[in-house]
């Protein structure tokens, strides 16, 4: 049963790493224009990125 | 705005350390393809660094290289590909990001992130309320783990409501925010106490599953809005847009129309509307009054007229001495009558505020009843307190909140599917309640466009070879009839009067009747006259139709319970034909700006809720005030600003399903507070009894909530049919 002492944290640090991608994804813009990401993936040249 | 050839610099913001930027609207980009040929067309541009579409907003950010700015050419590559450029006023340009969808985003996956991972350890807590082995110090560990989890982010997620709930209180008002924040707060407050005494009812898990349902419906609503405050945002198009300033060395800048002073010249070409109140100093055209008077008839100018910010110009380059700044002008004034509608229209409580006002007080007054009445009775504080917030927590005003969201997103995306841009969820409640429709005549119950009517046919090829060389609308409407062919030899126009050319090897003239000599006819606005020299004349009529289903809408309208009148700005003759054509009996005309508002009004002081369908600047005043408004897709950006909902397409049939859909969607929203309301009234005795453990408060929570977005979906799938 000790076990749990090591996975229950363990999957709770997983998680934040998620949360934290979350976290940045967002405040990175990531999710300002959904319609043109879905959209600039059809394009062949290489991306810029994003203006800042 | 057409493509610009005078110095646009003081649309570029400068910012220290940072690229010179310029920022415009693109319309018409919808797919990948767009969105490739716009920022290859700006990127091409000499001296232009980086260019990036926004696809979802259709805002084209463009950075320069130091000192290389060249706005005019960007505008013109970009327009050069097809594509229709705005301006943003530097200024204003700065609020368009959406700092308050990121903060939702953010907060839905902080909520979230909580929701899931204090399941891991509400799971085992549940199965030792069924009879399952877990110690005392088990369970305390559990709860513990919880609280380390869900504490921060029910503080992180909840603040959006917190906010709310503080900003409403200090107004002296409550709003669903207010029994949330409590819930929440005390929610969290009850758990640690339990927790630290080694109690049996801790309730993390819901605290951040309940902020997570709700955070879902308040993301929904704020796509919505998002979605429209997109659009709304096109009426910089019509207010910040340039004026061409004629400086004394006689050369034209292009400058923000508030920067012009009173006396000062600007230039007006063909196609540009006149940025400013003013007298023509110089130049001969007619103008077109349409979106601001409703007249359908062009009105000719000359030296010494008297022009109104809006018009547009025709067919010949004015120079107008400017006689009132931007925020005088008959436009400004137009503008603050929409302000003060737009004021009114905030005024309006919306369904779940309503809701939320019967809630609140029951929901508060019951919780304290059960503290006071439980310690009163022998309870002891502690249980007493434990029963009370299981009371705020279990009478979840998740359900609640999700009620309308859900509905109101799914009504708009299928009002969305047939055409019509829905601005916010307040405008589809207030349109389920309209009993009145107000229709403008000029480009809503008509075409809004000249049509030639009974052309005689052996003149009409001849004709169109003259009318091909201008572009005034009558010879539009006259090649339009006429379909492809040959454009005449030696063109020429004369601004205002008309076009004359050799046609076949043969002088012809095709214009006014001034302009072909015949002086004791009866002329009018809406016609052309052509003749070959030295022959006898023939005259095109033309006449703005009906739309083709204008009085199957207005039948339709009327089976629904609506009653339908016009209030138009035309002259007198052209409204009647229109409304016997329509068959409505109850018309208007000749009615200024202001006057229609006033019309509104009137309606309103009898008791009647307008539905304003308008497409012109004398229609936006009456739009803004009226309790719900629709513009047709063509209307000027200022009408379609300040309309509810917007419709595409040359049917007026969207109308009718707008109001259709919203009387369904409003259907939907009560049903589910009614569901809401039943369940309240099965949870809330559960809880004041003490029967409520913390497995079942988490069913009845996701349960309930699941129940309303399933009938919300309902809305969705009778579209799907």
């Amino acid at each position: 049963m000790n076990i749990i002492f090591v996975l229950a944290p363990a999957s709770l640090v997983l998680a934040l790493v998620g949360l934290g991608a979350f976290w940045w994804s967002v405040k990175d813009g990531q999710y300002d224009d959904p319609a043109g990401d879905a959209a600039r993936i059809l394009n062949d040249e290489p991306d810029d990125g994003p203006l800042p | 705005m057409t493509a610009f050839d005078a110095d646009l610099s003081g649309f570029v913001t400068h910012k220290p350390g940072e690229a010179d930027r310029l920022e415009l609207l693109v319309r018409g980009a919808r797919c990948a393809a767009c969105m490739a040929r716009i920022e290859k067309a700006a990127a091409a541009v000499r001296g232009v660094e980086q260019a990036r579409l926004n696809l979802s907003t259709g805002k084209l950010s463009v950075t320069f290289r130091a000192g290389k700015a060249d706005p005019a050419r960007v505008v013109h590559a970009v327009e050069a590909a097809g594509y229709t450029t705005t301006l943003f006023d530097p200024e204003s340009a700065i609020q368009t990001r959406d700092a308050e969808g990121r903060r939702l985003t953010l907060a839905l996956g902080v909520a979230g992130f909580g929701a899931g991972n204090v399941m891991m350890f509400s799971v085992p807590v549940w199965a030792g309320l069924f009879g399952q082995e877990l110690t005392p110090s088990a369970r305390a560990l559990m709860y513990w783990a919880s609280a380390i989890i869900a504490t921060p982010c029910a503080l992180h997620a909840g603040m959006v409501f917190f906010q709310s709930a503080w900003n409403s209180l200090r107004r002296g008002r409550a709003n669903m925010d207010v029994p949330i924040s409590i819930g929440v707060i005390l929610t969290l407050i009850v758990s640690f106490s339990e927790t630290i005494q080694g109690g049996r009812h801790a309730y993390f898990d819901a605290a951040v599953t309940l902020l997570f349902l709700l955070l879902i419906g308040r993301w929904l609503d704020h796509k919505l809005r998002a979605r429209a405050l997109n659009a709304a945002r096109d009426l910089l198009a019509l207010q910040a847009p340039i004026a061409r300033r004629l400086d004394a060395d006689g050369t034209e800048h292009g400058v923000p129309v508030a920067k012009v002073a009173v006396g000062e010249l600007v230039s007006v070409t063909p196609g540009e509307r006149v940025p400013l109140d003013g007298q023509v100093t110089e130049g001969f055209s007619s103008l077109d009054n349409a979106l601001i008077t409703g007249e359908t008839a062009p009105l000719p100018v000359e030296p010494g007229s008297i022009v109104h910010a809006g018009a547009l110009n025709m067919d010949g380059r004015l120079l107008v001495r400017v006689q009132a700044r931007a925020e005088d002008s008959a436009l400004a004034a137009i503008a603050r009558l929409m302000e003060a509608g737009a004021q009114t229209k905030s005024a309006y409580v919306r369904l779940a505020d309503r809701a939320a006002s019967i809630y609140v007080p029951v929901v508060h007054s019951l919780a304290l009843a059960t503290f006071v009445g439980g310690w009163v009775l022998g309870l002891g504080p502690r249980e007493a307190l434990l029963r009370a917030a299981a009371v705020l927590i279990i009478t979840c005003p998740c359900a609640l909140g999700l009620a309308v969201p859900a509905v109101q997103i799914a009504a708009s995306a299928r009002l969305f599917r047939k055409g019509v841009l829905v601005k916010s969820g307040a405008a589809l409640e207030r349109l389920a309640e309209v009993d009145t429709v107000v229709l403008d005549k000029t480009g809503v119950l008509t075409q809004g466009r000249p049509d030639l009517i009974d052309p005689p046919t052996a003149m009409l090829a001849p004709a169109a070879q003259l009318a091909r060389a201008s572009r005034h609308p009558l010879a539009l409407a006259l090649v339009r009839k006429a379909g492809p062919g040959p454009v005449c030899v030696d063109a020429r126009e004369v601004a205002g009067l008309g076009v004359m050319g050799l046609v076949d090897g043969r002088p012809a003239r095709l214009g006014r009747a001034a302009f072909l000599d015949l002086n004791n006819v009866d002329a009018s606005e809406s016609e052309l006259w052509f003749g070959f020299e030295g022959e006898t004349s023939v005259r095109f009529q033309f006449a703005d139709r009906l739309r083709h289903d204008a009085t199957a809408t207005v039948t339709a309208l009327r089976k629904r319970g609506l009653s339908v009148e016009i209030l138009s700005g035309d002259v007198e003759r052209a409204v009647a034909r229109a409304a016997e054509g329509a068959g409505i009996s109850k018309w208007r005309a000749h009615l200024a700006p202001i006057e229609k508002s006033k019309a509104i009004d009137d309606l309103k002081a009898d008791g009647c809720k307008v539905l304003m369908v308008g497409d012109g600047l004398n229609d936006a005043a009456a739009l803004s005030r009226a309790h719900a408004s629709i513009a047709p897709g063509a209307a000027i950006d200022a009408s379609q600003n300040a309309a509810d909902l917007v419709f595409e397409g040359d049917g007026l049939m969207a109308i009718v399903q707008a109001i259709d859909i919203s009387r369904a969607a409003r259907a939907r929203a009560l049903e589910n507070f009614g569901f809401s309301a039943l369940y309240n009234v099965v949870a809330a005795p559960m809880a004041i009894f003490g029967l409520v453990n913390p497995f079942f408060a988490a069913i009845a929570m996701s349960g309930s909530s699941l129940v309303v977005t399933l009938n919300a979906l309902r809305m969705h799938w009778a579209g799907r049919n």
